[in-house]
């Protein structure tokens, strides 16, 4: 099911993943929100461009422990936990903010 | 991606075996696995042109391969034994997902195809014609079954159904029909070394995080080390120890026993996966060559032992096939088994008074244990019979003041899936998976009201992470399952290493002899 962001289509895979990540538009993220009913806030934009810049360097979403760490370094202890990340995004920061930030779905068993 | 939308069955006291809806799981079907993810692994893109003749001669072969997979078509009596036995069947109500029912689906092709009576008299003998629809209803309800055999310890043939979804998965494989989910990850570990797709960079950044998390938590320097040439022990474990939580938590206590053993020890970027799903999907050649890569890395390492992680089905291949899919292990330190479990491992230090342990630092928890089907049914671990549900749970106990089993029915050799397992943890599974994991729910909140069990310790990757994601489902929370070398490492009181003030830039000398990064 593509997407469309400002008047240009995207194509996604059937779990509606972005289908090439260099397509990444920060539009992108705002209209997968808002087909969740989530509204992107601040917090919401630290995570995806976190996502966005671990994944330019390792070509690998970050472990959950590692966006843990890296959040509770930048917004402080009691924010670095996944308690926290689930907040902002219900259905897992792994998948649900990947999806956001263009990433593609991390597999295995996770 | 919403959040499936499912009815959740509510849990009662005691499991009811529902009475059959036929066809009302009909439409679970995983994602299709494209040309991309098909042909690494030697399997055609799409479906074959001919397909029902291809797919009857990989059957032929398949029963040529396999003498079990001609007896369990053979032996089924109709006894009705298993009928009630599987978690998707209870979980679903769909006949399709009694162990016969789904046996039958090939069943009947066999005997179409393979005895003179089902040749001559289909209709008589319930023979069925390889049919489209046939391969739909194959597609459908093979990947509905999770491979725990839980039904085969309840059949008095022994008939193993795990075997026969496998053998179904092959051959749908070989006419171009495969599942997305299994055959995309096994292409993972052929490009990348494991099912995540972590690159070396990014597994040796989150192990140097690691480091530095329980220095800070201890004080003491305990090394996550990778790729280290000439390290006695070679763990493997599932690429999930990396990424996922409670699993890191687990990978965090092996290296603390390691520590503790003092024995140098390391990971490979090369064989950075335990899970084999070549196993799942009944590929002979792709199990094989997934194992190929852990004896490679042991060789090119110059290891001495193997120990594998929290890993379930890894551990099936790893006990009763490892040698011969992977083996001779000659090069290897004979005194010591290969592989062997880590809980076999700390089990070990335990026995012999190595570890200094805490159990107060677990009083926050009462624990129960759920055993995970690859290891409960399908392997042993240590030198005794029923070692696989003996030592996972001594290490538990030596570790935790408050234990408490689940009912008898549900544990052991005759536990419960979680309802993830055998290819199946997949998004697009997801009403299966939390249907199935109703019987394992329904004994969990059974120990939590009549014990106060409050947390779920496992060994297994899969199982970690299906019911992180079906306890809220049922109420529950995700957090409840933990690793069992969680327990051991909030546990475990740490020797102080002459090392620990010194800064680590003084040390990394030693790591000259990493081996070279092949990614």
């Amino acid at each position: 099911m593509p997407i469309v962001v400002d008047g240009k289509t995207f194509e996604t895979d059937e779990e509606g993943y972005l289908a090439n990540i260099n397509d990444w538009v920060p539009g992108v993220a705002s209209v997968m929100a808002k087909e969740d009913d989530l509204e992107l806030t601040e917090e919401h934009w630290d995570i995806i461009n976190f996502l966005r810049e671990y994944y330019e360097e390792y070509q690998i979403a970050p472990a959950v422990r590692v966006l843990t760490k890296a959040v509770g370094k930048k917004l402080g202890k009691d924010k670095g936990n996944s308690k926290y990340l689930y907040g902002l995004f219900p259905y897992g920061p792994a998948k649900q903010a990947c999806r956001y930030a263009g990433l593609p779905k991390p597999t295995g068993c996770v | 991606m919403a959040k499936a939308n499912l009815e959740v069955p509510e849990l009662q006291p005691y499991l009811e075996i529902p009475e059959v809806v036929p066809g009302v799981m009909a439409h679970s079907r995983p994602f299709v696995a494209k040309p991309d993810h098909q042909e690494p692994l030697g399997f055609p893109g799409e479906l074959v042109d001919d397909w029902q003749n291809k797919a009857i001669a990989k059957f032929g072969d398949l029963l040529g391969r396999y003498r079990s997979l001609q007896v369990y078509m053979d032996a089924c009596v109709k006894c009705g034994s298993c009928t009630d036995k599987c978690h998707y069947y209870i979980g679903t109500k769909d006949p399709k997902n009694m162990p016969v029912g789904r046996q039958d689906l090939m069943r009947k092709v066999y005997r179409r195809y393979f005895t003179l009576p089902g040749k001559w008299f289909p209709k008589l003998v319930g023979a069925e014609d390889l049919t489209k629809e046939v391969l739909d209803d194959w597609y459908s309800y093979f990947h509905q079954c999770s491979q725990c055999r839980r039904c085969s310890v309840f059949c008095p043939y022994g008939i193993d159904t795990a075997e026969i979804s496998m053998a179904a998965r092959e051959i749908m494989d070989h006419i171009g029909v495969g599942q997305k989910y299994c055959n995309e990850i096994i292409g993972k570990v052929y490009k990348i070394g494991n099912n995540l797709g972590l690159p070396g960079p990014a597994l040796r950044d989150t192990l140097e995080g690691l480091e530095e998390d329980v220095y800070d938590d201890t004080g003491v320097k305990v090394r996550y080390p990778i790729d280290k040439v000439g390290a006695e022990i070679l763990l493997v474990t599932p690429s999930a120890d990396f990424f996922a939580e409670p699993h890191v938590d687990g990978l965090v206590g092996y290296g603390k026993v390691f520590h503790e053993a003092g024995v140098s020890w390391t990971l490979s970027t090369h064989a950075s996966e335990a899970a084999n799903f070549g196993m799942f999907i009944g590929s002979y050649e792709n199990m094989r060559r997934v194992s190929q890569r852990i004896r490679e890395a042991a060789i090119q390492l110059k290891v001495k032992r193997i120990v594998f992680g929290e890993c379930g089905h890894a551990w099936r291949v790893a006990y009763s096939f490892l040698n011969t899919l992977a083996g001779p292990w000659d090069f290897l330190d004979p005194r010591y088994p290969v592989p062997q479990h880590i809980c076999e491992f700390t089990h070990d230090l335990i026995q012999q008074g190595k570890l200094n342990l805490d159990k107060s630092q677990n009083d926050d928890m009462v624990l129960t244990y759920h055993d995970s089907c690859n290891v409960a049914r399908a392997s042993r671990m240590g030198p005794t019979p029923g070692g696989q549900f003996d030592i996972p749970r001594a290490v538990i106990q030596a570790v935790c003041n408050h234990f408490h089993d689940m009912d008898e029915e549900t544990i052991r050799e005759r536990t419960f899936c979680c309802g993830g397992g055998g290819g199946l943890l997949t998004d697009d599974l997801m009403e299966l998976r939390v249907k199935g994991a109703l019987p394992r729910m329904t004994a969990l909140n059974n120990v939590m009201q009549e014990k106060g069990v409050t947390h779920m310790a496992a060994i297994c990757a899969i199982c970690k992470s299906q019911f992180t994601k079906v306890l809220p489902y049922y109420g529950m929370e995700m957090e409840q399952i933990v690793s069992v070398h969680q327990l051991v490492s909030n546990a475990i009181v740490l020797t102080p290493g002459e090392d620990d003030d010194l800064d680590d830039e003084d040390e990394e000398e030693d790591d000259d002899e990493s081996a070279d990064d092949e990614d």
